[in-house]
Formats: structure tokens, sequence, C-alpha cells
């Protein structure tokens, strides 16, 4: 993995122009919040100072991050650069919409110090992107990734979604085809995923909405795969590929190994020495309980070494480096069980590591399982 | 003189006998209305639940007759079942008369039957009762005659009640004190009591439960327990009264208790005699039979780093239970634990039950056996109950297993189901009887075998619940057996061999290998299950892969949700077992057999 030593910085950036068909994630369509959660986000900053070692990775997600205006991330930079410190070559990621990436705007993030750019895509079939109500049309975001590479951005990632209603395998890959185009360095490949509480979500209950079945989700998925990794892309995790170990997201590598990471904002989460704790979900909530002088924090957890474990074991499945026969062996794996798993083409023996395949990936959410003693 | 009258109630299973105890006693008024639980007698939850009697209880009604006479009412309850006949004998030997329960809208039934022959052995006055008179489906002339018929006795003497609405019970109590003779009075001679029922209680020890014959026994009399000789010290004597009630002495015709300092309920006998160490009776009562097991299954922890703490329950649960027996067991599938013998099918449920409810343990239990008997090529004899040990097939010479006669009273129309379930399940030699227009009353010879398999689950389908079964064993005759051994992954899974009739292996290898399939969730992986005879596979079945479970994304807020669903999904896993790569669920291990019908 390339998580890097230190933590990472992370930073939710709640606000929306709109809500997308699909997404369960926590925003707000009230652009007039902006400046009070700004000043919120400053003084959360200010609770945390001390007590990071210096973050080498930098993520402002959402939300959408680019939709604030150019006053307002770069007043967020100076902020984060006031209250923390970064070492040099630290990862700066912006999540980027199509529809409000502008020139000027790309610019000003090379300047603030942004270097790695992930742009919500998720497809170039304009039906594909109305049908999942994004704001934006498959030459906009054609025209945005011009932009940013022409702009000097060397570390561009590109969002897409699979699985989406009536897609088949071949309009799946000239999706993909079509992102190659702009030789991105990284690329996020999500299966379309009904979330509660979302319009699909109502729409599938009802029977108006109709995704791919099982056993073509599962074919999607390792086709696309292959055609990337044929493509000189590493499928490092369940959803992601890059082209080279150097160009996979430090940032989320913390998340898969249990490096510390702090979260700001409203629904961000943070982890630090084994704790895990959460910040309220709504922006109202997290601006007021801010400026009454309180914590925004809505609940907490500390991890004991079974659930350490377990976790490791869970993430590790998800990624393409696996676990570590040490860790089996800590979780009671059975011999019997990796060969089986080995033999059925699931994971792959290096070493000291027992990695997932593919194939192994369409199953990690259980692998886990197999190995836990019953305690 | 006070006046004694010693009775039980007997009837076929959900006929209301705990109901009408429950009766009898609010009547004698030793419990207020507001503390009143249903059942009181039934005061282990099992018991409520499924409304069986499983230890046998006993209590002492103060009633005044009508004619304004005192007397104290013996109720000794009995055990509902036939795994446990041998108790309810032992508790009828303590009566001089029972209450004859049934059911006003099924009307006599194989129990009913059976324990009126019970009773007759011991020579009892016999009152029939016909409860549930509040229902709309009672036939109270229909069931008139068929005691008539059936049971041979005088219908009009059959006294008529609602032990739910409290409708009749006067007269039960009035026909008690009338028609059950008192006991026999012999204080004079040596102490001879019979121990009908014993159980455990944690501060005082072993409480034996007994009806005395002759004699008497008082506090600081040494007794001597006639079947193994040990002496005892008594401690206290009395009578129940919901709670134990002490007296100063237990005399002929009495029915109480006597706590000595005895540690377990395995140090006593039911059916054994108590009398005194300085001037001891001549001979012990008559009657006395050892409890033997006749279902065998192993028992191990879900875990095995639970094994010690299932060797502890074990031995607290043995405490009240003497008819439970076991040894160490191993199997390579599932490690250390238990070979067990019960006294049938219920018996084992009920210990199976209680392990897991009163002793939290996690258990597995491998289907139930009976125990085979073999005559080896070189002359020797040999027992099998697991099916672990059977013998290699070329050594043997014979092999005999233990055969029933089985009772089935049903009404007519299901004589053709019944006869071809029956004949599936190798019976043979059947004889009819017609006890009353449109009912037929089956008698035939089985293998103990098949009722341990699936018998009466089959027999409630095939008559839609209407007939009624009972058994005795009778004795052990030839039959051709051979072992079926399930293969899970290409493993033998041991603890999941089966000792089974020859012609019948590959019907069972079929269906224990579609059970398995059923009961396997489905893995990561393609999972082959086989039945197989020697080195022969004579059944398959194949528990298809998952293949895709995945979620897409997992970053800061999913990781605690999705550990959390995983720890829930660890918890359910509890009740798996590994066996190589695949992961048996506890069920499965006594499931294979069940009938799909169900």
């Amino acid at each position: 993995m390339n998580s890097g030593e230190n933590p990472g910085l992370y930073v939710h950036v709640p606000f929306c122009k709109t809500k997308c068909h699909y997404c369960g994630f926590y925003s707000s369509i009230d652009l007039s919040g902006i400046p009070r959660w700004l000043d919120a986000l400053r003084e959360e900053a200010l609770l945390y100072r001390h007590e990071f070692k210096p973050f080498d990775s930098l993520y402002l997600g959402g939300g959408t991050p680019s939709v604030l205006p150019e006053r307002d991330l770069a007043t967020l930079m100076e902020c984060v650069h006031d209250r923390f410190t970064f070492l040099p070559d630290s990862e700066i990621t912006l999540e980027a919409n199509p529809d409000d990436v502008t020139e000027s705007k790309v610019s000003l993030l090379r300047d603030l110090g942004v270097n790695r750019i992930s742009i919500g895509v998720q497809s170039f079939d304009e039906g594909e992107l109305a049908r999942l109500g994004r704001r934006h049309t498959a030459k906009q975001a054609e025209k945005v990734l011009d932009v940013v590479r022409s702009s000097g951005f060397d570390n561009v990632g590109i969002d897409l979604m699979f699985g989406l209603e009536g897609q088949n395998q071949d309009g799946w890959l000239k999706t993909l085809d079509r992102a190659l185009r702009f030789a991105p360095d990284h690329l996020s490949c999500y299966q379309l995923t009904i979330e509660e509480g979302t319009p699909f979500a109502a729409e599938s209950a009802e029977r108006r909405l109709r995704v791919p079945g099982e056993e073509e989700q599962r074919s999607l998925f390792l086709a696309t795969s292959a055609f990337l990794e044929e493509r000189g892309y590493t499928h490092y995790e369940v959803s992601n590929f890059a082209r080279g170990r150097d160009r996979f997201s430090r940032h989320n590598c913390k998340y898969w190994s249990h490096v510390p990471y702090l979260g700001l904002g409203p629904a961000a989460h943070s982890f630090l020495g084994g704790r895990r704790w959460w910040n309220v979900r709504s922006v109202e909530n997290y601006c007021s309980t801010i400026s009454a002088g309180g914590k925004p924090v809505e609940g907490f957890e500390e991890l004991d070494e079974d659930q350490i474990v377990l976790e490791s074991l869970m993430l590790g499945f998800r990624t393409r480096n696996g676990v570590t026969a040490e860790l089996l062996a800590c979780a009671g794996g059975a011999a019997d069980t990796l060969r089986q798993l080995e033999e059925s083409g699931l994971i792959e023996i290096a070493g000291e590591r027992v990695c997932p395949t593919p194939r192994g990936f369409l199953v990690a959410d259980s692998l886990p399982l197999l190995f836990t003693p019953c305690r | 003189m006070k006046q004694i009258r010693n009775f039980s109630i007997i009837a076929h299973i959900d006929h209301g006998k705990s109901t009408l105890a429950d009766r009898l006693i609010q009547h004698a008024g030793l419990v207020s209305d507001r503390q009143f639980r249903d059942q009181i007698l039934d005061n282990m939850d099992i018991e409520r639940e499924r409304g069986i009697t499983i230890k046998s209880q006993t209590v002492t009604l103060p009633y005044t007759s009508k004619s304004g006479e005192t007397f104290e009412l013996n109720l000794i309850d009995t055990p509902g079942h036939v795994d446990f006949s041998y108790e309810v004998s032992r508790a009828l030997a303590s009566c001089e008369g029972v209450l004859l329960l049934v059911d006003a809208s099924q009307g006599v039934q194989a129990q009913t039957v059976a324990n009126l022959y019970a009773a007759l052995e011991h020579d009892l006055t016999i009152i029939p009762v016909i409860n549930k008179i509040d229902l709309i489906s009672a036939d109270v002339e229909s069931v008139k005659e068929q005691i008539e018929s059936e049971l041979g006795l005088d219908s009009e003497l059959a006294v008529l009640c609602s032990a739910k609405e409290g409708r009749g019970i006067e007269d039960i109590l009035e026909a008690i004190v009338e028609r059950i003779p008192p006991p026999r009075e012999n204080s004079e001679k040596p102490l001879s009591a019979l121990i009908f029922d014993a159980h455990y209680d944690s501060f005082r020890g072993t409480i034996v439960s007994c009806r005395i014959f002759d004699g008497s026994v008082r506090p600081g009399d040494v007794i001597r327990f006639m079947y193994n000789g040990s002496s005892y010290r008594v401690e206290e004597v009395g009578v129940f009264r919901l709670m134990r009630d002490p007296r100063k002495e237990l005399r002929a015709g009495d029915v109480g208790y006597i706590i000595s300092g005895v540690k377990t309920v395995s140090d006593t006998r039911v059916g054994d005699t108590i009398t005194l160490e300085s001037h001891p009776a001549a001979a012990p009562l008559p009657g006395f039979k050892e409890a033997k097991p006749v279902v065998f299954s192993s028992i191990y922890p879900m875990s095995s780093d639970e094994y010690q703490s299932l060797v502890d329950s074990l031995e607290k649960y043995k405490l009240n239970d003497a008819a439970l027996v076991y040894q160490k067991d191993s199997s390579l599938a599932l490690g250390q634990g238990f070979r067990c013998g019960f006294l049938g099918l219920l018996h084992l449920e009920i210990v199976q039950e209680r392990l897991e409810r009163e002793f939290d343990q996690s258990i597995i239990m491998t289907f139930p056996s009976v125990e085979y008997r073999f005559t080896l090529n070189d002359g020797s004899a040999l027992t099998v109950d697991n099916p672990q040990y059977y013998p290699d097939p070329l050594a043997i010479k014979s092999s005999t297993e233990p055969y029933i006669k089985a009772t089935v009273i049903m009404p007519e129309r299901y004589m053709g189901a019944v006869m071809k379930l029956c004949l599936d399940k190798r019976a043979e030699n059947p004889r009819f009887n017609y006890p009353s227009p449109g009912r037929v009353e089956v008698i035939f010879d089985m293998p103990l075998a098949e009722v341990v398999f699936d018998f009466y689950d089959k027999l409630k389908t095939v008559t839609q619940g209407y007939g009624s079964f009972d058994y005795d064993l009778i004795d052990y005759r030839e039959s051709d057996l051979v072992k079926l051994d399930i293969l899970v992954n290409g493993e033998k899974v041991d603890a999941l061999s089966l000792i089974v009739h020859k012609e019948r292996a590959r019907e069972w290898g079929v269906q224990v290998c579609d059970r398995l399939k059923e009961e396997i969730p489905r893995h990561q992986f393609k999972i082959a299950i086989q039945g197989a005879i020697g080195g022969k596979i004579i059944s398959r079945s194949t528990v298809t892969p998952f293949r895709k479970d995945v979620t897409a994304k997992c970053y800061g807020g999913d990781i605690s949700r999705k550990r959390k669903l995983l720890e829930k999904q660890k918890k359910g896993k509890k009740r798996m077992k590994m066996v190589g790569a695949v992961m048996i669920p506890q069920s499965a291990f006594v499931a294979v057999l069940k009938t799909d019908n169900e």
C-alpha cells in the first residue's frame, strides 16, 4: 500500500448545487451556508492542532468541494495551513464536478498547492448522465479534463460508475475507453449502489429503476478489471485503479491500513490511536455546536484488539496488497480455508502475503468471516 | 385421624392434565389467584412452553368434603410422554387411584389406552374424566361410547369438566374421596417407602419424593436405599404444598419428601425402596428397574475452548437428571465431546434445550442412534450406539437392531396412508382392532431406529394430527445394516455418519445430501456433499457458490458500519462449525433426517 506513515487530513465540504439521484452522502444545497461552515471549520481545526503528527495528505471531499467560490477555497487552504503542518510532497486532492470547474479556478487550485484532482465524470453517455441526475454533459466533462491537463496537473483521477440502468458491457467499455483518452493517472470505478433514502431507492422499490442483476454486475466488474489491467492500470482496491504505485490515492490508502486521519466538517470521521470518532451530520448542528463552544462530535468508539484484527481483514481483503499471513494466523485462519480459496482462484499466496484476485474482490465482504474465530 | 387419598392424573398429551392440576391446586386454596401462574406444577420454562410435564411433582391438597370430613389429597403428577413411562409406572405404584382424563373432542387416544393399562396393572381405581366440555367440538356422548367400548369402563361414572373454565372441579374432588380407597395402614411394620422421583436443590442436596407403604420415618432416623445399600441420616421430612412443608414424621399412606444429605440425584434410583437401617424391611417393593437409555447422541461444544464449560454444565445438569448417562467421546470433525444416552427423543431434546438455555452452552448434537448389536466372525459380541465405532463390515457375522411394539389409533379414513407409512418404515406383523365405529387401532412391530428418524413427524402429517402413537421396546431382531458416511468438500465428517438398514441406505443417502444442501449456506466456493458406503459414493449434491457480495465503497464513515455488520454476522456464525474450509451450521447435524413436509 502507498499510505505513507504520517496522518492524513480530510475536509468535508458538505455542499452541492443539486443532489444526484443515487447519492447517499450528506450534503446541503443551501450554498448560503458556506461562510458559516467555513468559520466553524476554522474553529474545529483549532481543537485538534496539537493532536496529530505532521500530515502528508489532504483530501477535500464532499459534497462538491469544487462548488466553493474561489475566495472560499483560498480561505480554506489558508486555514488548513495555518492550523496544521504538512510535510513537503504532501498529496493534496480536491474532488471536482465538471460543471463548476473553470480555467481560473483550476489555476487558482494549482497556486493553492492542490496537486491532485479527482473529477466526478461518472459516465460519458449523455442518457446515463441525465438518468443519474448529473448537472453536466459528457462534452463538459471532456472539456474540463482538457483544462485540468493543460494547466499542468500531472495527477488526475476520473470517477466513473457502472451497473447503471440499461448499461451493457459494450456501453461500459466505451465509457472506459473515452476516459482512457485523457490518460488518467487514477480511475475509480464504482458499481452503482442503491443507497437508502435516495430517489433511486424509491424508484427501485417501485420497480421503476432496473439495474443489472448480480451476474451481470459481476461480469462488468471482472471486465473492468481485465480491461484496465491490460492497459497498464493496477487494480489496487475493489473500486480503484492507478497507473503505478505512486499514483495510488495516498490519502485513501490510510483508511485501509489504520493510519491515523483527522476528518473536519459535518459527518467527517477521524481515527487516532485505536479511537474512531465522527461528527454530527447536519451543517446546522455542526455550526451551532461549534459556535456554542462545543465539539461537534456525535460518537466515538475505542477499538479493541479483536476489532482491529477484524477491520484489518475486512480492509485488507479489499486491497490487492491483501493481508499478511501473520494477521491471518492471529485471527485464527485455517490452512484448509486458504488452500480452498487459492484453488478456487479467489486469492493468491505470495510469500508472506495473501492477496485477493479480482474474483476474490467480488466476495471481499465475506472473506473476513472465514478467518475470524467465533468468540 | 387424618384421611388420605393418593392419586395421579393420566392423559394423552394435550388432553389438559396440567390445567386440571392447576385447578385442583387453586381450589385447595394453596395459592391466591393473584399468585397463580398457569400450570403451576410445570415450573421449567420448557414444560410451560411445550405444555408437557417433564419432572413429575407432587402436591398435598387439603380438602373438606361435602359431608364435612377433612382429607389430605396427594396429587402425584406424572410425566406425560412415552419416554418417561417407567417414571409414570413408579408414580402410579404410589397411588390408589387415578383420574383418567379424556379430551371431549379428541376422544380416546393411544396414550389414553396405554395409561389405562398401566393403571390396571397397579390395580388402581379409575375415575374417567371428560375434559374440555366447553369446546364447540366437544362430543361427550361419543366420548362416553369410546370409554365403554375402547376402555371397558362404565361411562356413567365419568365426571364431566372443563378445567380451563373451572367447571366440574368439585365433582372430581368428591369422586376422589368417595371412590378412591384410603391407603392401607401398616405403620407398625418396618419402613418401606417407594422413591418415585428425586430432584436437586442447591441448598439441601437431593430431595427424594416417596410414598410410605409401611412404617414411618422421622428426622434423625438412619435410612437405607435398598438398591445400593447406602445409608443416610434423615434431616427433614415433609409434604409438598408447592413449597416444602416440614412434618414431624411421614407415616404409612403418606406421600412426601425426605432430605438426608444425598448429594446428587444419581445417588438415588427411581423405584428403589427406602427402609430403616436399624429395622429393615424384609424385601424391597416390587417393580424396580434401572432406567436404560435407548437413544444415543453425541454432544460437542461449538468451539473447543468451551469444552471445560460443557463438562461443568453436564455435571450440574446431571445432578437433577438421573436418566441421562454420558461418557467422553471425540470426533475428528468436532473435537472433544460426550456420548450421551437418553430415554427417548423428547428426553434428548429436553437435555439439549436445557443445556442451551439454563447453562448457556453452545452445543452441537449429532443425529441420534439406537443401540445396535453385532456378532463378529470370531464369535465375539459388540454393541454399537455410535456410528463411529461401526465394526469392519468384513468382520461382521450378523447384526441386530431393537424393535418396538407400536400402537397407532386413528380415524379409519387415514388407514391407507398410515399403512403405507408403516411399510416405508419397515413395520411388520400389523394387527388391527376396531374399538369403536370409525376408529382403528393398529399394532405392529417396527425398528426403534425408524421412530428415532422421523416416524412420529410423518405420522402426524399423514393423519393430519389425528393419529396417536405409543410404543414399547420388545426385542432385538436380525437386520442387514450398513454405515452411511457423509463427505463434505471431499472430507468425511464422522459426526454425520449414520447406521442404516441396507435397503434404505440409498434413500437416506439422497435425503441427507439434499438436506445438507439446504442447511449449509452458500460459500465463496462450490461445496460437494456426498453420501458413501464403504468407499462407494451413492448420492451427491452441490452447494453452489455465491459469487459477489462486495460493496463498492469503503472510506472513513463506512469502516465502522461495515465492521459492525461483520461482528453481527460473526455472532450468527457462532452457530456454525468449521469443518475443513466449510462452515456447517449447528442445526445441520440433527436436521439432516427431518422430513421436508414439516
